[in-house]
């Protein structure tokens, strides 16, 4: 049984998606419990995996039997691993804190919102444990397209928005497709590791070159890397509350994550910092994605939009961390790939509940929000500190990795640029807390109105939250574990 | 120096954020503030049951969990850290019986949330002076500066909003611009964190650096009040007057002013910063602070806006201390946070309970109270004197430190500072005491009756007036612990 998680994996959600399809039509009440199911497995053999993958290393599982290069193999090592656990557990939480919601926003669209949903899991499961290149294309436009789908289900302007990012989503992935037929040209092969074995002596080849800007640039647009971030606070603002608090957390990190698979095992570290040489330019690129990405979330007067422009500014953290090209900027931009996908759902959680109470997630709407939804409010001040970076939630842990790095890289841009965002989100989000805590005025220090009662959200979707908010601070605590025994061995020993 | 591994000092941190789930359920007011007074005594109880290991010259640690290479989350318990404790733990007990009789008597609103931030900044305090290293300071630090929030933006209208903004802007603002990089670039330096005697560098890193390092660790614990990182404090005087008391006389300020003796002693260390000659530079920082702030009293008419500059000046004579670098300057800075904290603590005791009493909040209305609040006054004359460091209270022990160790480091630029400034203290204090006692009837804006604050407000503040009174004839301990951490 254990060989077969990483088929398990995938597996699993896919054909679970057809079961609740139909499921759908029998008895709509069987459809959660299903997702709930196929997930769980999920969490499980993703979990086994890893276990497995740090008692004995890498795991290499060839689908259908058929060895590679011929045939499509998974291969599963610390850098994946982790990425597969942080994937299934974020999916799974979000499933379940968001039942409530997903019965009120399309009380008879429920089943094709779940099939899609496990769809868009399914895809990105296989977009991180594939290693190949050309089947991660496939399953990035899975992912794609059911991510379309979800988010098209959203407000009223959802649909155009999702066009816009149709749009740009294509593009990229066509890049990342018109990448790889460059490498299948150069080496013959579409196995990632193979690939790599038969790369060295290319590396002066122009095609090789291009192949690698040209996979870099569809990467960036898929995660949306600043400039091309156009498309993204759109599409996730107007999209159904949980259909955005699985996509922000999930896509761009694992788009990050495909980069830096890219970076370490396609092209090797050699090949992609010291050939190429062109660290300095992407940091560069990396500091005005966080700092326009702090500039822009300032300006919003709206909470979910002003959180899509963080995620804006904390793919600018992963993409320079990665590119400073030492091993300190590398293991944060990992183990920030974990640390963001957690907060990132924490605070749309919060989103979501709020939604669900208030029917709104502008600044006006979020008055006296302390009194009203403090469990609530609770985990989002913990999310909202792992994302400012306080110690001990993770989201500082990652932050001083990535601070470290800037240092040993001698890339002072950069560190001042993460100091800079810490600062701005202590701004970003006192600025909410003060709407939530001291409007609507009283006149008299609060002793004439009687205080407002508690209307908290229902407790199915506060506790997920609240375990999401312990994670954080678990995961902060535990850092030097998830360092010294998965990250360490996710990086090449090459890389110092 | 022998080291015992024990739960203690991490049992002493978390006794009151345990406590908050009770706080939160209770129904009964009394019940809840049962169950503060339950946490305060317990965690006095914990930290003097190591006060005699820590006599002996023991050291106890507790390591929680090794998140960076080389950088634990990790408690030690040393003399200093235990002079701070203690301090600070005995001092929430009094300030309790205070909030009771403070929030009840102005009939305040969200008592709960109150109690329950109070209890979380308690074990923030705690957690700081515990600290074996610089992040799990910097952890506690932080974590301190959150929960005060609340406390500061306790009224929640729009005064308490600027005030809390200009708190946050200048507190989180300079830990993260500041004391944040500082740290990374330290640990970048020499790979470690950890607070010892003789420092963290090895002394061969460029001057420049180490100057940039001090200046951005010393003035990034903005708590400490140094000039320019200062004017947080005056706003943060919005605050209910309890939580001015604890937190802006022993430990919101006392943290700051505790972290940057760390700096200055754990992460530098005495013999480096003297070696580089990097002390006189913060001196001149601190004495600036000193004079300036006093000078700035003189002129409030806000009776705890006058303490909050007086506290300033009173925090940079404890930097100021250990800047000297001699023995006997460092002694008289670590005595100086108890002493200044009975000291201080009584007089905003003392600012509250008129309010509470009278309503009044400014010096010139308070012509004559002391006919009114005799108890009050003569606690507050106490607690100015120990400011002042005049006899018999405990505040004369440590300004006698300081004057000695500036005179052992042959630094007499400060010994005219430390003493102009005591006059200016004089001058900003007894003019109070003294309109208040001896005035014309015409003057006196007090009814000729006894009329004092709630009981549970007095009690407090004759307690630790006592304190200050009891410390200058009993300074032993404090002084012990204090000897033994510049040993």
């Amino acid at each position: 049984m254990s060989q077969q998680y990483p088929a398990l994996l995938v597996i699993v959600p896919l054909l679970s998606a057809f079961a609740i399809s139909i499921a759908g039509w029998v008895n709509k009440r069987l459809c959660f419990p299903i997702i709930v199911t196929a997930l769980s497995v999920a969490v499980y053999a993703s979990v086994g995996l890893l276990l497995t993958v740090l008692e004995k290393g890498v795991v290499i599982y060839h689908l259908g039997g058929w060895p590679p290069p011929v045939g499509i193999a998974y291969y599963v090592d610390h850098l994946n691993g982790l990425v597969l656990v942080v994937v299934s557990l974020v999916a799974l939480l979000n499933v379940i804190a968001c039942k409530k919601s997903i019965e009120q926003e399309f009380p008879d669209k429920a089943a094709p919102f779940y099939t899609l949903y496990l769809l868009m899991v399914t895809g990105l499961l296989g977009i991180v444990v594939t290693g190949d290149a050309f089947n991660l294309y496939v399953l990035l436009e899975i992912a794609a397209l059911t991510g379309y789908g979800l988010l098209a289900m959203g407000e009223e302007r959802a649909p155009l928005s999702t066009l816009n990012y149709l749009y740009m989503g294509t593009i990229g992935a066509c890049f990342y497709l018109l990448g790889v037929g460059y490498l299948y040209i150069v080496t013959g092969s579409l196995n990632m590791v193979d690939i790599a074995r038969l790369l060295p002596p290319l590396y002066q080849s122009r095609a090789v070159l291009a192949a690698f800007i040209i996979c870099m640039v569809g990467v960036w647009l898929k995660m949306a890397f600043f400039p091309l971030h156009a498309w993204l606070p759109n599409a996730y603002t107007h999209a159904p509350s949980a259909a955005s608090s699985l996509i922000a957390p999930l896509v761009t990190k694992v788009m990050v994550y495909v980069m830096i698979r890219l970076i370490l095992t396609i092209f090797t570290p050699e090949f992609a910092f010291a050939t190429l040489a062109l660290n300095n330019i992407v940091v560069w690129l990396a500091v005005i994605a966080i700092v326009m990405g702090a500039i822009l979330a300032l300006a919003e007067r709206n909470l979910k939009r002003m959180l899509t422009f963080i995620i804006v500014a904390e793919v600018g953290y992963m993409v320079g961390g990665a590119w400073l090209g030492n091993r300190a900027g590398m293991t944060g931009a990992i183990l920030h790939i974990a640390n963001d996908a957690l907060m990132t759902l924490c605070v749309f959680l919060v989103v979501g509940n709020i939604v669900y109470k208030v029917k709104g997630y502008a600044f006006e709407n979020l008055q006296g929000l302390f009194r009203k939804m403090p469990f609530t409010m609770g985990a989002f001040v913990v999310g909202a500190m792992s994302i400012i970076g306080v110690p001990p939630t993770c989201g500082f842990f990652s932050k001083w990795y990535l601070i470290l790095g800037a240092l040993q890289a001698g890339h002072y841009g950069f560190m001042a640029a993460l100091i800079f965002s810490s600062l701005v989100s202590v701004v970003l989000f006192f600025r909410i807390f003060e709407i939530c805590y001291y409007e609507p005025f009283s006149d008299h220090h609060g002793h004439d109105h009687p205080p407002e009662p508690m209307d908290e959200a229902p407790p199915l979707m506060v506790v997920p939250l609240l375990i999401v908010a312990v994670i954080l601070i678990l995961v902060g605590l535990y850092t030097g574990d998830i360092v010294n025994h998965i990250i360490k061995f996710a990086i090449p020993e090459g890389l110092v | 120096m022998e080291t015992i591994t024990s739960i203690k000092p991490l049992l002493a941190v978390l006794v009151s954020l345990l406590v908050i789930p009770m706080l939160v359920s209770s129904r009964n007011p009394n019940v809840r503030e049962g169950w503060t007074f339950a946490a305060a005594i317990i965690k006095l109880a914990i930290v003097a049951s190591m006060v005699p290991a820590i006599l002996q010259g023991t050291e106890i640690v507790y390591t929680v969990a090794e998140v960076l290479p080389g950088v634990a989350i990790k408690f030690k318990v040393d003399a200093f850290g235990m002079l701070f404790a203690l301090v600070s733990s005995t001092l929430w007990i009094v300030t309790t019986i205070y909030s009771i009789g403070y929030m009840r008597g102005l009939n305040e609103h969200s008592q709960t949330r109150y109690f329950c931030f109070f209890a979380i900044a308690l074990s923030a305090t705690i957690g700081v002076a515990f600290s074996a290293n610089l992040l799990t300071l910097y952890l506690f630090y932080e974590m301190l500066s959150f929960a005060t929030y609340p406390l500061v933006a306790h009224h929640q209208d729009q005064e308490a909003r600027s005030s809390g903004r200009k708190y946050l802007l200048y507190i989180v603002g300079a830990s993260i611009g500041l004391v944040l990089p500082a740290m990374l670039i330290c640990y970048n330096l020499t790979g470690t964190l950890e607070f010892s005697k003789l420092g963290i560098f090895t002394g061969t890193e460029p001057h420049a650096t180490m100057l940039v390092l001090l200046l951005m660790l010393v003035l990034g614990f903005a708590k400490a009040g140094i000039m320019p990182f200062h004017s947080w404090l005056p706003a943060a005087m919005v605050a209910p007057t309890p939580v001015s008391a604890l937190l802006h006389a022993v430990a919101v300020v006392k943290v700051g002013a505790f972290s940057v003796l760390r700096v200055l002693t754990g992460v530098f260390g005495i013999d480096l910063l003297a070696s580089l000659n990097l002390g006189t530079v913060i001196c001149y920082i601190a004495a600036f602070t000193v004079i300036t702030a006093s000078l700035i009293a003189l002129s409030q008419d806000g009776l705890k806006r006058r303490l909050a500059f007086s506290t300033i000046g009173q925090l940079s004579y404890i930097v100021l201390g250990v800047a000297l670098l001699s023995p006997k300057g460092v002694i008289g800075g670590m005595t100086h946070i108890a002493m200044h904290a009975f000291g201080k603590i009584t007089l905003f005791f003392c600012a509250g309970a008129i309010f509470v009493a009278t309503g009044k909040k400014n010096i010139s209305e308070m012509v004559g109270i002391g006919r009114r609040m005799p108890v009050t006054m003569v606690a507050f004359f106490i607690g100015s004197l120990s400011v002042i460091g005049l006899p018999p209270t405990g505040g004369f022990f440590s300004k006698w430190y300081l004057v000695q160790g500036t005179l052992q480091a042959d630094q007499w630029p400060m010994l005219v500072v430390l003493l102009s400034s005591s006059l200016l203290n004089a001058a900003y204090f007894f003019p109070i005491v003294y309109k208040a006692f001896f005035c014309t009837p015409e003057e006196a804006m007090f009814e000729d009756r006894i009329e004092e604050a709630p009981l549970w407000c007095v009690v407090p503040l004759v307690i630790t007036a006592a304190g200050s009174i009891a410390l200058f004839f009993y300074p032993t301990l404090f002084l012990k612990l204090a000897e033994l951490a510049t040993r």
